[in-house]
C-alpha cells in the first residue's frame, strides 16, 4: 500500500519526478563544450541565461527571464546543473501545488521584495499582453487584482494572499508546468 | 579514544535490540541481527577513522582515484547530494542521541539507499556490477574484523572506496564523538518516547519534503538523513521485494499518466478545426468563436443525419432497387428528355436530377428489395422520423448540459487575479501559439474590463428605460410593416398565379422572393441602428438583435410554407384530373391493341411515354433544395462582396483617397455574429423540413457547412476587424440552442402535418398506393410480425390506454419540473449566502488587519517613547504584548511581519539561490511576543 511505504515512496518520487539522465542530457546539450560528462568532482559550471532562455520550452515564455533568475543561485539567470534540475522539478507535473504556488509567487515578484506590489502586477500584465492594454486599463486591472486578492489590506499581495488566491484557481496546476 | 570506541560498542550492542523490540518489530530481529553485526564493525571503523582523521587532517578527502570507482550512473544523483556539508552542519539538531546513532548507521543505510536508487533508476549492467562489487567487499570486512587493529588502514581505504559520502560526514563525526562520550549508556523510557517522537517527526518531514521550497541538494540531503534516521529506528522499511514493487508501481503510475496525457492530446487533435477556432478566438474574442463552435456542432449533427439518410435510404435504393428506366417514376418523361442533361436544368434540380435517388419520387413502393429483403418504404419512413427524433434529442440534451454547466457555481471572486496569474500556459513552446496566446489574453482582459465597466455603469436609468421602450416600439413597427408587406405580396402573387404567370413581368413573377430577401437584408440593419438607442451590454444587445431578426425570418419562412401548401393543393387537384385521364388513356391503349390482334401479349409501352402524376412530394423537395442552394450562394456572394471586396477596396484605395478609408467611413467590416448564427439556424430549419422529401438535403448541408467553415474562417481572419467592444459570449450557447429548438419545432410541424394529413401521390415515392404515409407501419406489423404482436399493439394504441399514459407523463414532467425549480432556488440561495459570507469574512479580515496595524503602530510609538522608561517597565510591556495577542489573535501573528523591524537573526540563509535574504515562510510565523521583545 501507499501509506505503509510512504518513506520509500518519497525517495522514489524525488528521484523519479523527472528522469535525471535525460535532464542532464538536456542540460549538457545546451553547451556541450562547457558541461563535462563527468560530474563526479562537481565542476563549477554555470550556463549563462542566454543559453537557458533559448531552450524551446522557455523561449516563448514571457516570464523566462524571471524563471531563470528565480531558480538560479546567483539571481542572474545563470544556472548550475542543480538549479536546472530544481527548475524542472518544480515545473514538473508531479510537483505539489504549494510548491508551485511558492515559486509562481517568486516569479511574479519582479523586484524581489517578497510582495507583489503594483509595479510587479503592471510588469506581469504588460508581459502577458505585450503592452497592448492602455495605461488606464492596466491600472484598472491591477487595482482589481489587489482588491480581489489582498486580504490584509496593505495594498500589495503577500505570499499568503497569493497562495490563498492561487490554490482556488481551476487551471493553475494545468498551466504552471513544463513537460520536458 | 579507546573509551569512546568501547562506548560505541556497548551502546549499539545493548541498546539497539531494545529499541527495536520496543517498536514491536521482532519479526525483523533476525535480519537486524545480521545488519547489526555489520554495523558494529562499521561503527568501530568509524570511530577509528574519526580518530585517525583527526590526526591525518583532511588528507582523506583528497584521496585520488576513488571517484573513478563510482559508476557513471551515480554521477547525477550524487552530484546533487554533494557539496552539502556546510548545510548539513547548519542543521545540527539538538537531539544528540539521534545524531550519534545516525552516524553509526550512516554507512550502512547509505549504501542501502544508494542501491535502492539504482534499483529504481535503471537496472542496467552498471548497477548490477555495483552490487557485485559491494558484496565481496562486505565479506572482506568481516574477515578483517577478526584481525583487529592491524588491518585498520586497509579497511579505511576500502571504506572510502565504497561510499564517497564519508567525506561529508567526517567532520561531523569529530564533533559528534565528543557529544557521544557524555551520553548515558542506557536509554530511559522518556528518551525512548522522545526518540519515537523524533522518528514521527522525521517521517512527517519526509512526507512533506516535496512541498518544501528548498534547493534540490538540500532536499536530497535532508531526505537522505531523515530516511536513514527513520530506517535506523523503525527497522528497514519495506525491503527488497516491496520496494521493487513500489518502484514498479510508481513507474506504472507515471506511464499511465503519460498515456492519459497522450490520449487527451489525441482526443483534442481529433476535434476538427480546433486550432482554427482557437486562432479566431484569440483575435476576435469568444463571441465570434462561439459562432464557429456552433457551426462545428451543427456540422456534426448534419454528419449523422447524412449518415442515416445516405446509409439507410439512398444507397440501398441505388444498389438494390430497380434500376433507372425500369418504371415511369424512375424515367425522365419523353417531353423533358431533350434537355434533361442541360446544366441549367440540372442546376435547378430538374431533368435527370429530379428522377434520381435525390428525391422522394424516385423510390419504389416495393415492400422488400434486393437479396437482403430490405424493407425500403419502412426504412424511408423510419429514417424520416428518426432524423427529427435524433435532432430533438441532441438539441435538448445539449441544452440540458449547458444549463448544468451554467448552474455549476461559477466562483468569480478572483476573476482578474486568475486571469493575471494563471492565464499563461507554460507549456507553450511554439512562437505562433505564443502569439495567439498573447492575443487571446489581451482579448480576454479587454472582455473582462468591459464587463467590469458595464457592471459599474448606472447612469440615468429613466432615460435608458424610455429609450428602450421606444426602440422596442420601433422594432415592432418594423416587424408589423414587413409582415404586412409579405402578406400583401403573397396575396398578390396568388392572384397572379390564378391569372397565369405568363402575362406578367419578371418583377411580378418574382415579387415574393425579392421582397423577402430585400427585407431580410435591410431589416437587420435597421434593427442594428435601433439597438444603438438601447445602450445594452453588447452581449444582451446581441440577444435582442438575434430575437428580432429571428421574428423577421420566421415570418419569411412561414409565408414560404403557406405558399408551398397552396402549391401542394394545386398539384393534388392536377393529380385528380390526371388519374381520370389515366384510366381513359389506359382504356384507349387497351382498346387500340384489342382491335389489332387480340391474342398478342399487351404491348409494352416505354416508361417514358406513360403519363404520370405531378408528384407533389418531389416538388416540395425540389423547392427546398433550390432554396438551400440559393441561400448558400447568397451567403457566399455577400461574403465575397461585402467583406472581401470591401476590404480590398478599403486597403488599396486608401493610398489615393481624400480621407482615411480604414479609420473613416467604409472601414473594414466586423464579423456579424447575429446574422450568421441566424442564417445557420434557419438553414438548419429548412433541412429538417425538407429532408423527408429530398433525402439529399443533409448531404448538401454537410457540403455547405464544410465549405463555409473554411471560407468564413478565412474571411474573418483576412478581411474583418475585431469588434470595437470585444465581449465575452455567454458561458453557454443556450440562447442559440433555444432558437434552434424553436426552429426545429416550427419546421417539424408542417412536415408532420403533410405526412399525416395529405395522401401520398399515387404513382411516385415509397408510399404510393397507400392512403396515408404512416400506413407502412400498419402494413409491417401485419405482415412481418406474428399475429399476437399486432394484437398487442392494437390494444396498446387504444385511446383508453394512451390517454392515461399521456396523463401520467404530463404529471411526471410537472413533478420533475417543480422539483428542479425548487433545487435551483435552493442552489441560488446557498450561493448567495456563500457570497455574502465571503464578503463579510473579507471585510472582517480587513478590519482586523487595520486594527492590528493600528495597534502595532501604537506599540511602536510606545516603544519609541519607551527607551527612557524601558529599563523599569520591561515586565509591564511584555504583559501588554501578551494582551494584544489575545485580542487580535492569530491575525496579528500572521500579518504583523509586514511592519516590524524584522529580527534578522531569525532568518535562515536563503532557501533560494539568488535570494539569500529571503525568509522562509515558516519564519514569518515566529510567535508574536518574540518579535516585540527584540
Amino acid at each position: 500500500g501507499f501509506n505503509s511505504t510512504f518513506c520509500t515512496s518519497d525517495i522514489l518520487q524525488v528521484q523519479l519526478s523527472f528522469p535525471p539522465p535525460r535532464l542532464f542530457d538536456r542540460y549538457r546539450d545546451l553547451a556541450p563544450q562547457l558541461v563535462p560528462l563527468d560530474y563526479t568532482d562537481q565542476p563549477d559550471v554555470r550556463l549563462p541565461y542566454e543559453l537557458i532562455g533559448s531552450m524551446p520550452e522557455l523561449k516563448d515564455n514571457p516570464f523566462r527571464q524571471r524563471i531563470a533568475e528565480v531558480f538560479s543561485e546567483d539571481g542572474e539567470g545563470n544556472m548550475t546543473l542543480d538549479d536546472f534540475l530544481d527548475m524542472f522539478s518544480v515545473l514538473s507535473e508531479m510537483a505539489p501545488r504549494d510548491l508551485k504556488a511558492y515559486y509562481a509567487f517568486k516569479i511574479y515578484d519582479f523586484n524581489n521584495d517578497d510582495f507583489l506590489c503594483k509595479s510587479d502586477l503592471e510588469k506581469t500584465l504588460n508581459k502577458l499582453t505585450r503592452n497592448e492594454l492602455t495605461e488606464d486599463e492596466v491600472r484598472m486591472v491591477c487595482e482589481k487584482v489587489i482588491d480581489e486578492a489582498d486580504l490584509d489590506n496593505d495594498g500589495r499581495l503577500s505570499l499568503e494572499d497569493f497562495q490563498h488566491m492561487i490554490v482556488r484557481a481551476p487551471d493553475f496546476l494545468s498551466t504552471f508546468h513544463i513537460r520536458i | 579514544m579507546t573509551t569512546a570506541m568501547s562506548l560505541f560498542f556497548v551502546f549499539t550492542a545493548d541498546e539497539e535490540d531494545t529499541v527495536i523490540d520496543s517498536d514491536g518489530r521482532q519479526e525483523r530481529a533476525k535480519e537486524k541481527e545480521r545488519k547489526k553485526e555489520r554495523d558494529r564493525k562499521r561503527r568501530r571503523n568509524v570511530a577509528r577513522r574519526a580518530s585517525s582523521a583527526r590526526k591525518e587532517g583532511k588528507e582523506l578527502e583528497d584521496r585520488p582515484g576513488r571517484e573513478e570507482r563510482r559508476g557513471r550512473k551515480k554521477r547525477d544523483k550524487e552530484g546533487k547530494g554533494k557539496g552539502g556539508e556546510d548545510e548539513r552542519q547548519e542543521e545540527v539538531k539538538n537531539d544528540t542521541v539521534a545524531k550519534t546513532q545516525k552516524n553509526f548507521s550512516n554507512e550502512n543505510t547509505r549504501k542501502l539507499e544508494q542501491k535502492e536508487i539504482e534499483v529504481v533508476g535503471e537496472e542496467d549492467g552498471d548497477t548490477e556490477e555495483k552490487r557485485k562489487n559491494g558484496r565481496p567487499e562486505k565479506g572482506g570486512k568481516k574477515e578483517d574484523n577478526g584481525r583487529g587493529e592491524t588491518v585498520e588502514k586497509k579497511q579505511k581505504k576500502k571504506r572510502v572506496e565504497t561510499s564517497a559520502e564519508h567525506e561529508s560526514s567526517e567532520e561531523e563525526e569529530d564533533e559528534e564523538e565528543k557529544v557521544g562520550e557524555e551520553k548515558p549508556e542506557v536509554l530511559s523510557p522518556e528518551e525512548l518516547e522522545k526518540l519515537k517522537e523524533e522518528v514521527d517527526e522525521r517521517k512527517k518531514l519526509i512526507s512533506t519534503l516535496r512541498g518544501k521550497p528548498w534547493p534540490m541538494r538540500k532536499k536530497l540531503l535532508t531526505l537522505r538523513e531523515s530516511h536513514e534516521f527513520v530506517e535506523k529506528y523503525e527497522g528497514a522499511l519495506g525491503k527488497g521485494k516491496s520496494r521493487k514493487l513500489y518502484a514498479y508501481k510508481v513507474m506504472m503510475l507515471k506511464k499511465w499518466m503519460k498515456f492519459q496525457r497522450d490520449f487527451e492530446n489525441f482526443k483534442t487533435a481529433c476535434v476538427p478545426w480546433e486550432m482554427k477556432i482557437k486562432e479566431i478566438e484569440s483575435h476576435f474574442g469568444s463571441s465570434v468563436a462561439s459562432y464557429f463552435i456552433f457551426l462545428r456542432w451543427m456540422y456534426g449533427i448534419n454528419m449523422i443525419l447524412f449518415g442515416l439518410t445516405f446509409g439507410l435510404v439512398m444507397v440501398p435504393e441505388a444498389l438494390m432497387g430497380r434500376p433507372y428506366g425500369s418504371m415511369p417514376r424512375k424515367t425522365v418523361p419523353r417531353a423533358d428528355e431533350a434537355n434533361a442533361m442541360d446544366f441549367a436544368v440540372l442546376w435547378d434540380f430538374g431533368g435527370y436530377a429530379q428522377y434520381s435517388v435525390l428525391f422522394y419520387g424516385y423510390y419504389n413502393s416495393q415492400r422488400a428489395i434486393g437479396w437482403l429483403k430490405f424493407r425500403m418504404p419502412l426504412s424511408y419512413f423510419l429514417v424520416g422520423v428518426g432524423t427529427v427524433a435524433y435532432s430533438y434529442m441532441v438539441v435538448i440534451r445539449t441544452m440540458a448540459r449547458n444549463a448544468n454547466e451554467d448552474g455549476g457555481g461559477d466562483n468569480n471572486s478572483f476573476n482578474f487575479s486568475w486571469k493575471m496569474f494563471t492565464s499563461w500556459d507554460y507549456l507553450i513552446g511554439n512562437p505562433e501559439t505564443a502569439d495567439n496566446k498573447f492575443a487571446s489574453i489581451t482579448t480576454s482582459f479587454k472582455e473582462a474590463i468591459l464587463e467590469e465597466q458595464e457592471s459599474r455603469k448606472d447612469d440615468n436609468i429613466h432615460l435608458t428605460r424610455f429609450l428602450r421602450v421606444l426602440a422596442n416600439f420601433l422594432v415592432l413597427c418594423c416587424l408589423a410593416g414587413s409582415g404586412y408587406l409579405i402578406y400583401f405580396v403573397v396575396r398578390r402573387s396568388q392572384k397572379f398565379a390564378l391569372e397565369g404567370l405568363e402575362s406578367h413581368s419578371w418583377w411580378e413573377r418574382n415579387e415574393v422572393n425579392m421582397v423577402m430577401s430585400l427585407l431580410g437584408m435591410f431589416c437587420p440593419m435597421l434593427f442594428d441602428v435601433i439597438s444603438a438607442l438601447e445602450n445594452y451590454h453588447p452581449r444582451i444587445a446581441l440577444q435582442w438583435q438575434l430575437g428580432r431578426i429571428f421574428a423577421l425570418f420566421l415570418g419569411n419562412l412561414y409565408t414560404f410554407i403557406i405558399a408551398l401548401m397552396d402549391e401542394i393543393n394545386l398539384k393534388r387537384e392536377e393529380e385528380e384530373v390526371l388519374k381520370l385521364n389515366m384510366t381513359i388513356w389506359e382504356a384507349s391503349l387497351y382498346n387500340g391493341t384489342m382491335g389489332a390482334n387480340s391474342t398478342a401479349p399487351p404491348i409494352t409501352v416505354h416508361p417514358a411515354d406513360i403519363p404520370r402524376g405531378p408528384c407533389w412530394e418531389t416538388m416540395v423537395g425540389q423547392e427546398f433544395v433550390r432554396l438551400i442552394v440559393s441561400d448558400t450562394m447568397t451567403t457566399y456572394i455577400t461574403l465575397l462582396i461585402g467583406d472581401f471586396l470591401r476590404a480590398v477596396l478599403v486597403r488599396f484605395l486608401n493610398y489615393c483617397w481624400c480621407w482615411d478609408l480604414e479609420a473613416g467611413f467604409p472601414s473594414y467590416s466586423e464579423f456579424d455574429v447575429s446574422g450568421n448564427v441566424l442564417g445557420l439556424i434557419f438553414n438548419q430549419g429548412m433541412i429538417w423540413m425538407g429532408a423527408f422529401y429530398a433525402p439529399c438535403l443533409p448531404a448538401l448541408n454537410v457540403l455547405r457547412l464544410h465549405v463555409s467553415m473554411y471560407l468564413q474562417c478565412w474571411a474573418v481572419m483576412c478581411c474583418n476587424v475585431p469588434q470595437e467592444r470585444v465581449f465575452k459570449a455567454s458561458g453557454s450557447n443556450n440562447f442559440y440552442m433555444a432558437m434552434l429548438l424553436v426552429i426545429l419545432f416550427l419546421s417539424t410541424l408542417p412536415a408532420i402535418y403533410t405526412i399525416v394529413t395529405i395522401p401520398p401521390s399515387f404513382d411516385c415515392g415509397p408510399f404510393s398506393g397507400k392512403s396515408r404515409m404512416f400506413d407502412v407501419i400498419q402494413e409491417t406489423l401485419e405482415s412481418d410480425f406474428p399475429a399476437w404482436f399486432g394484437k398487442v399493439f392494437s390494444y396498446a394504441s387504444n385511446p383508453g390506454l394512451v390517454l392515461p399514459f399521456l396523463l401520467l407523463m404530463v404529471l411526471a414532467i410537472y413533478y420533475l419540473q417543480s422539483t428542479s425549480k425548487s433545487y435551483k432556488q435552493a442552489n441560488l440561495e446557498l450561493k448567495k449566502k456563500l457570497q455574502t459570507q465571503n464578503e463579510e469574512n473579507k471585510k472582517k479580515t480587513k478590519m482586523a488587519a487595520l486594527k492590528a496595524a493600528m495597534d502595532l503602530e501604537e506599540a511602536q510609538k510606545a516603544r519609541s517613547e519607551a527607551p527612557r522608561q524601558q529599563r523599569k517597565n520591561n515586565a509591564s510591556q511584555q504583559s501588554y504584548t501578551g494582551e494584544k495577542n489575545t485580542v487580535t489573535g492569530h491575525l496579528v501573528s500572521s500579518f504583523v511581519f509586514v511592519y516590524p523591524p524584522a529580527p534578522r537573526g531569525h532568518r535562515i540563509p536563503g532557501p533560494l539561490p539568488g535570494n539569500q535574504w529571503q525568509p522562509a515562510p515558516s519564519v514569518q510565523r515566529v510567535p508574536n511576543s518574540q518579535r516585540h521583545r527584540v
